[in-house]
């Protein structure tokens, strides 16, 4: 250990992501440092499903997420915002048929 | 749990703005907090709010892990299977708190092992009720009644604070310190309930001894509190710390008739006409000599934890040694 920042070789950091019950998507949850993959799945079950919360685990290490840059994140996502016709909502119908 | 010092960073810390560049992205993200948007952990942050939210998660993971330490002190002594599997859950809580906050904190880019060294080393804070001893059973009780009462009051408007992974942690640890009060305040109302003599006085003497400990758990008056409209402007404290602690009092006064108890302050009463109940001056002296390491256990509690990490190092050193074999094994294979 360095004496003056306290750096040692630390656990590598994994996401965890937990899916509630069958039927349902995983879900990102958080993170959580532990030595291999194995350890990544145990850990996880006890710091984020003590109660139940999920029924399936998965773990990657967080150096291997390919992400979007935020700074390009009005570029990527604005130009959807002016394409009202991509929603059922944009066609009015007559009411006798607009349950279609 | 909760760290009570929700302290900003020294303005010293703070940079003057250098570029043209710099002073668009501020406004921007300024304009972004007065429309209550969340902050993200890759988005643009001035470095004060950085260095401020930092500071104040790993206080309060901090809080969260040397917290275990006085309840700890029980798990072996507990008087029934029924209250050691309770306290067990609690406790193994406590630690998932403190792991969900590190995670938090480490998306700003500080690392577990800087935060962990300045906890070992004394120069991050910790909340200061932890620095007082549990001396009998009913101390279990009353940390869950009034310590993890007062953490939920100071957390719940946390869960919506203005960066988001701290939020989030935030409202998966309210949702499960509820268990916590409930828990302590069961355990007491069996004792004052069903108890004998002994064992109520037990209970009030542990009251005695944590009510005003537990009210300084919400930091310093607010006409003291220098720094805590930054934190308000910033969407990191929302409610001020003397709001939340009348709040707190006025819970209390009325959960302490249902026990059965005598809270430890004669000037405590009902007035009428604030709607609130008055109480008595706080002890700041003492607050500021327990903050200061000076409690009854800070060295205790300090040199426990240092121990535990530094007795687990050849665990987490296998640990590595033996991934990395597998690791090349695999690639042989």
């Amino acid at each position: 250990m360095s004496a003056d920042t306290g750096t040692t070789a630390e656990w590598p950091l994994w996401e965890v992501f937990v899916r509630p019950k069958a039927g349902l998507d995983h879900k990102h949850c958080g993170s959580l440092h532990a030595a291999d993959a194995a350890m990544a799945i145990q850990l996880a079950r006890e710091v984020y499903t003590r109660r139940q919360e999920g029924s399936s685990l998965w773990v990657v290490r967080s150096a291997d997420i390919t992400a979007s840059d935020p700074g390009d994140k009005a570029m990527y996502f604005d130009p959807m915002e002016d394409k009202v016709y991509r929603h059922p909502s944009f066609y009015e119908l007559p009411g006798s048929v607009d349950h279609m | 749990m909760y760290t009570q010092a929700m302290d900003v960073a020294p303005a010293e810390e703070r940079k003057p703005l250098r570029t043209a560049e710099d002073a668009q992205l501020e406004a921007r993200f300024e304009a972004r907090i007065d429309d209550g948007s969340f902050i993200e952990a890759k988005d643009w942050m001035p470095d004060h709010y950085r260095k401020t939210l930092v500071r104040q998660i790993s206080q309060h993971a901090h809080s969260e892990i040397v917290g275990m330490l006085p309840e700890g002190n029980w798990l072996t002594r507990a008087p029934t299977l029924k209250r050691k599997t309770i306290l067990l859950a609690k406790v193994q809580d406590e630690a998932g708190h403190g792991l969900y906050l590190y995670a938090a904190a480490e998306t700003l880019g500080t690392s577990r092992d800087q935060m962990l060294h300045a906890l070992h080393t004394g120069k991050a804070k910790y909340s200061s009720i932890f620095n007082y001893p549990t001396l009998s059973w009913a101390d279990i009780g009353v940390i869950g009644w009034l310590v993890d009462g007062a953490a939920i009051m100071n957390q719940v408007p946390l869960t919506r604070c203005s960066y988001a992974p701290y939020a989030r942690a935030m409202v998966r640890i309210c949702r499960e310190e509820s268990f916590h009060q409930r828990q302590g305040f069961d355990s007491l109302l069996v004792m004052m309930r069903d108890g004998t003599e002994a064992q109520k006085a037990m209970v009030q003497d542990a009251v005695n001894r944590w009510w005003w400990p537990s009210l300084m758990m919400f930091g310093p008056p607010d006409a003291e509190s220098p720094n805590s409209g930054q934190s308000a402007r910033w969407g990191i404290k929302r409610v001020s710390n003397d709001t939340l602690r009348q709040k707190f009092v006025d819970a209390c006064a009325e959960q302490a008739q249902v026990l059965g108890v005598a809270l430890p302050d004669p000037l405590l009463k009902w007035n009428d006409e604030r709607a609130h109940h008055d109480f008595g001056p706080i002890d700041w002296d003492e607050f500021r000599r327990v903050v200061g390491g000076h409690g009854p256990c800070n060295k205790e509690r300090l040199a426990t934890r240092v121990k535990a990490w530094d007795d687990g190092a050849w665990v987490r050193e296998a640990a590595l040694a033996h991934a990395a074999k597998q690791a090349l094994r695999e690639k042989a294979a």
